[in-house]
């Protein structure tokens, strides 16, 4: 028996083990990767909202495909393994000595090395087309849109359609809020964006490091204090977002979240112009816009707060220049 | 080691392990601030009315961090207050707040927060006078906030306004008399049972990162929750 498994082993007369696996392998990773482009990744994270959503939801459904077929190899040798060439009843005797191949060695450093390559390559057109692929690329970004401006004048500058839409994003404890300067400025805890136009998150913080991750737009960038990080995207569908804090940011990090809207370029309007009116008395009080949110930048500090000694918000704002803390 | 010092020692060590148990899930777990309890006498549902009462004082003499700032309910039967954070209203009741502000003044990190925002008519009473935004920049206006952010519940409370009440603020916790001003408001509270959390958003943890630690992250102090029930 023993003999016989050695001589099946080494291809001596039994059946080619080879071609049987790659076959059973052939099959079932055409299934796999069938089943994983059509079946699963239309539902794959984190969905087609934007295009940078869909650039992400593409890039893991290749991954998967790639992947797949590896795991059905690894699967399928292990299995085929466990049944052809278990120990039989009185077989006691040592397996037949495992030699190293040259050829399988090669073809498996080559095999991963072209794969890495090019999903290198992959992955920087990605980047390139999709102006970042949603992630937050600090504040020089180098994909950027067309259109897209860096200074806080620029993105004062009264948006229209077709233009880059500038939204700042103020991450505190345990809030986001949502400034717009190319529509007068106007803070608000609600995200509306009109679906059709780009955007520009210009992602700040005003206490400690935070992270902004708006799931269905495949957006998702650090939300630091003194720093403007960039992020685009361009909606490509009406909706609702789900915004998460994906930093831990202190005691109700947790509960740190919010939801916002795609909204067709009419609602959208509508909606700036009623926020506009309706937060105008606050809208007064906030600091000048700036590219990041310093609040010891209002300079109408009242009598009392400086005879009291105050000279800004109460614990120390965190400069940028300078983030030690005590 | 004879059989019953060996019984002996596996009991002391058995019991030891229990009795270490306990001691962590009821220092850990079940000490803490208590839940002040609105709901007495009211049955659930549109139309039904509490009304609670807060306070928040520059300091707090009742605990070993006598330098935190702190809010203290009242208890609605004893009419004692208490050093919690923690309170409980019936679902969908309208909740009518009366917040008494012993601190100072302090300018808000965001002055976005200046706005009232999610009460009834999105107005706050401060000493009866109605008012929809305080400047916390301009005018010695603003000590603390009462915000649950998940209703999108924002109130700024007023600090008593003027330099001589600011230097000769109350020193004793909870606090019975010195300068203050009364603020009240309503809110729709949610009609979904849980627990609802709320917070201040003036930086006044003073010497923690950027002044959000300490009482700021603490149950029983400048935050808790609001439970709902059903």
């Amino acid at each position: 028996m023993a003999a016989e498994s050695q001589a099946q082993v080494a291809g001596q007369g039994g059946p080619s083990h080879g071609r049987r696996i790659l076959l059973i392998w052939l099959i079932l990773a055409i299934a796999g990767d069938l089943l994983i482009w059509f079946a699963l990744g239309p539902h794959l994270p984190p969905g087609n909202m934007t295009t940078t959503a869909t650039e992400e939801q593409g890039a893991i459904k290749l991954m998967s495909v790639l992947s797949a077929p590896v795991l059905v190899l690894v699967l399928t040798y292990f299995v085929y393994a466990m049944i052809v060439w278990r120990r039989r009843d009185g077989d006691d005797e040592d397996g037949p000595p495992i030699h190293g191949s040259t050829r399988v060695q090669a073809a498996w450093i080559v095999g991963t090395t072209v794969i890495v390559l090019a999903l290198a390559v992959f992955g920087t057109v990605s980047l390139w087309t999709s102006h970042g692929a949603g992630a937050g690329e600090g504040p020089a970004p180098i994909w950027n849109p067309p259109g897209a401006v860096s200074t806080a004048s620029a993105q004062q500058t009264p948006w229209a359609p077709g233009k880059v839409l500038q939204v700042q994003v103020v991450a505190q404890q345990w809030r986001f809020t949502f400034r717009y300067p190319g529509l007068g400025g106007f803070e608000t805890t609600e995200l509306m964006l009109p679906e059709g136009q780009w955007v520009q998150f210009n992602v700040t913080s005003i206490d400690v490091i935070h992270s902004f991750w708006a799931y269905q737009l495949g957006v998702k960038a650090d939300a630091n204090p003194g720093v403007n990080n960039v992020a685009y995207t361009k909606p490509t569908q009406t909706g609702l977002i789900t915004v998460r804090c994906a930093e831990l940011c202190g005691l109700w990090h947790g509960a740190m979240f919010d939801y916002g809207k795609v909204v067709t370029l009419a609602q959208f309007q509508a909606w700036a112009r009623a926020s506009k009116t309706e937060l105008a008395s606050v809208t007064s009080l906030l600091p000048p816009y700036a590219t990041t949110y310093d609040s010891t930048a209002i300079k109408q500090l009242g009598p009392v707060l400086q005879k009291l000694g105050l000279t800004g918000a109460g614990g120390g704002y965190y400069p940028p220049q300078d983030p030690a803390q005590p | 080691m004879s059989l019953p010092v060996r019984v002996g020692t596996l009991l002391v060590a058995f019991l030891a392990v229990v009795g270490g148990a306990i001691f962590v899930v009821i220092q850990y777990f079940l000490a803490g601030p208590v839940v002040v309890d609105y709901t007495a006498g009211v049955t659930p549902g549109a139309g039904q009315q509490v009304s609670i009462v807060l306070q928040e004082d520059p300091q707090n003499t009742v605990t070993n961090h006598p330098d935190w700032v702190s809010y203290f309910i009242q208890d609605p039967k004893t009419r004692q207050w208490v050093h919690t954070t923690l309170f409980r209203v019936p679902a969908g009741a309208t909740v009518h707040v009366t917040i008494l502000g012993y601190d100072g003044c302090t300018p808000l990190r965001n002055p976005f927060w200046g706005k009232v925002t999610g009460t009834v008519g999105n107005v706050e009473f401060v000493n009866g006078k109605p008012t929809s935004v305080l400047n916390s920049y301009a005018t010695c206006s603003v000590g603390h906030t009462f915000s649950i952010p998940s209703i999108n519940l924002n109130v700024p409370v007023a600090s008593p306004t003027t330099l001589a009440a600011n230097s000769n603020l109350c020193g004793t916790s909870p606090c019975t008399s010195g300068p203050h001003t009364t603020v009240t408001f309503s809110f729709k509270a949610p009609t979904t049972p849980g627990d609802y959390f709320w917070q201040c958003r003036i930086p006044c943890g003073l010497g923690y990162l950027d002044g959000f630690g300490g009482p700021m992250q603490t149950i029983g102090y400048m935050t808790g929750q609001m439970e709902v029930a059903s």
